[in-house]
């Protein structure tokens, strides 16, 4: 493991030309960034363009066929390995919330630090609780995912996800399947997430909020990143036409 | 509702135009035995009971047995056909589904395994046993397996209702088996997603997180499971078992062998066996009702 040779002043996450494809169909064509300690990167564009499928590949969920993925120096596109060691590190929040239905939303958030890293529960209670506090969902311990509204899991899926400490967050659109009204509750959530210095690497189609939010945007297109750049060039000194026109169409 | 009658109303209903309507299907069932018995009304049992009863008296009027007499017998055996005939038939099952549950638990699991050679062999051992006939099982087992067992010094007697029962829980262990893939297999993918980025491992995941999802979507089709192999043990009555049907059937040798016998002592049986699977059935799809999985 190239663990030990990581410090600090690296990049977090660094991604050098991955390629990835399904069967004949390329997804991924050769995508590079690397993400700082801290920093809150949002990744935008069309649909099909392999927002999702990229990060994805970040926490192996997903393998790639080709280039190199690290985590904190380590390599992720590595036979060797330990993809439960790399998934402490990174957390993930989905779409779909995916929330375990047999459990409470206090157990949904318990479960992995008690069952994964072990750690007393008593320990682990007081921080989950803490940890609904902070995403404004005091109250809701004992409710069950079935009886809250997609905001509301959707936070509580955010918690789960920090009850495990992780370095880096992973977020996968996860207000596109939200009620409008719904939507800012989460972003708030997100925002002070961020507020405290937490790694982000967010896909999403909320421009404002990723104006707002982000230290640097990249735009996929087609497999490749067209245009990256802080939020104040990237919205308003576009420079590449696909950029122009996609920014056309969403704004 | 289906869509297409949630919005029926808002179609027009008096047209001249040819419409299409949506072709009607039953979507492939696993609970076909509990539906068929649970629909029938509850009235079929008393008919069915009193034909049985009333039977001597319709057919066979002129012989030297009367309708009384018939009955007399019928009623003189009934305790022992209960207690000693049906009752093994009750034990035999739970015992049957007991192992059968556990085995099959396991070997669905291994159906889902990740290692190819594990999920291979399942589906093999799978195969065979459901399309195995049951008899045929329950023949190998009976006549392959030992009367006694000996660890050391102890012999244990193996009887042979026990035998019955591994003949029979290995079709049973299939089934279940393919209950447990079927179940694992429709719980969403998004579930796996979550755990796997939880860092749960490939056991933690299935134990904690999938199978407690699928204990609901199980439990009417092993129920219907079970329906369906307590019907068939009186199949171990050719193999000597002294359930309900063997005993049946030398109760009549010892009352002479009159033919007007049968049809009140099997359909005594009968009504036994749908009494018991009755309720079960009804339970069933009362259960499955419940369990609906809203999309």
């Amino acid at each position: 493991m190239t663990n030990t040779q990581w410090d600090e002043g690296q990049p977090i996450v660094s991604i050098k030309n991955v390629r990835k494809s399904y069967g004949d169909l390329e997804v991924l064509k050769g995508v590079s960034f690397d993400v700082q300690k801290g920093e809150v990167i949002c990744i935008i564009g069309p649909s099909g363009s392999g927002k999702s499928t990229l990060i994805r590949c970040i926490n192996a969920l997903a393998d790639i066929q080709g280039g190199s993925i690290q985590v904190e120096g380590q390599e992720v596109h590595d036979d060797a390995l330990d993809k439960l060691e790399l998934r402490k590190k990174v957390g993930m929040v989905f779409q779909q919330y995916n929330l375990f239905p047999h459990k409470t939303a206090l157990q949904n958030i318990m479960m992995a630090p008690v069952k994964v890293l072990k750690q007393p529960k008593a320990e682990v209670e007081k921080r989950a609780l803490a940890l609904l506090k902070k995403v404004r969902m005091q109250g809701k311990e004992n409710s069950y995912p079935g009886e809250l509204s997609g905001g509301q899991q959707q936070r509580v899926a955010i918690a789960r996800s920090l009850a495990m400490q992780p370095d880096v967050m992973l977020f996968d659109e996860v207000t596109a399947a939200l009620d409008p009204e719904t939507v800012n509750e989460v972003l708030v959530t997100i925002k002070d997430l961020a507020a405290d210095g937490m790694t982000c690497i967010l896909v999403t189609h909320e421009m404002g909020f990723a104006r707002e939010v982000a230290d640097h945007i990249y735009f996929t297109d087609n497999g490749v990143i067209v245009e990256h750049g802080p939020p104040a060039t990237f919205f308003d000194n576009a420079q590449d036409d696909r950029t122009k026109a996609f920014l056309g169409q969403i704004l | 509702m289906s869509v297409l009658q949630k919005h029926g109303s808002l179609i027009p209903q008096n047209t001249d135009l040819p419409v299409l309507k949506a072709v009607k299907t039953r979507p492939m069932d696993d609970l076909s035995l509990s539906r068929w018995i649970a629909q029938m009304p509850l009235w079929v049992i008393f008919t069915f009971s009193a034909v049985i009863l009333l039977w001597p008296g319709l057919a066979s009027a002129q012989t030297a047995y009367s309708l009384e007499k018939v009955w007399g017998i019928l009623l003189k055996w009934m305790p022992l056909l209960v207690f000693k005939g049906f009752v093994l038939n009750i034990v035999i099952s739970f015992f049957t589904m007991l192992i059968g549950t556990v085995a099959g638990v396991f070997l669905g699991l291994g159906q889902v395994s990740q290692i190819y050679p594990v999920r291979f062999m399942s589906w093999i051992i799978v195969q065979v046993f459901r399309n195995s006939p049951w008899l045929v099982l329950l023949f190998i087992v009976m006549l392959s397996f030992p009367f006694e067992i000996s660890l050391g010094d102890t012999h244990i007697t193996v009887p042979g209702w026990f035998k019955a029962v591994i003949g029979l829980a290995l079709p049973v262990m299939a089934n279940i088996a393919e209950i447990v893939r079927g179940a694992i297999r429709s719980v969403p993918t998004g579930q796996w997603e979550a755990a796997e980025s939880l860092a749960f491992s490939r056991s933690q995941m299935m134990w904690q997180i999938i199978l407690p999802q699928c204990i609901k979507r199980m439990i009417p089709p092993w129920m219907n499971w079970y329906a369906i192999m307590t019907m068939a043990t009186p199949l171990v009555s050719l193999l000597g078992v002294s359930e309900l049907v063997t005993l049946s059937r030398q109760a009549m040798e010892a009352e002479g062998n009159n033919p007007s016998l049968l049809v009140p002592f099997y359909g005594f049986a009968l009504v036994i066996f749908f009494a018991y699977c009755y309720p079960i059935a009804r339970l069933t799809l009362l259960l499955e009702k419940r369990f609906a999985v809203k999309l």
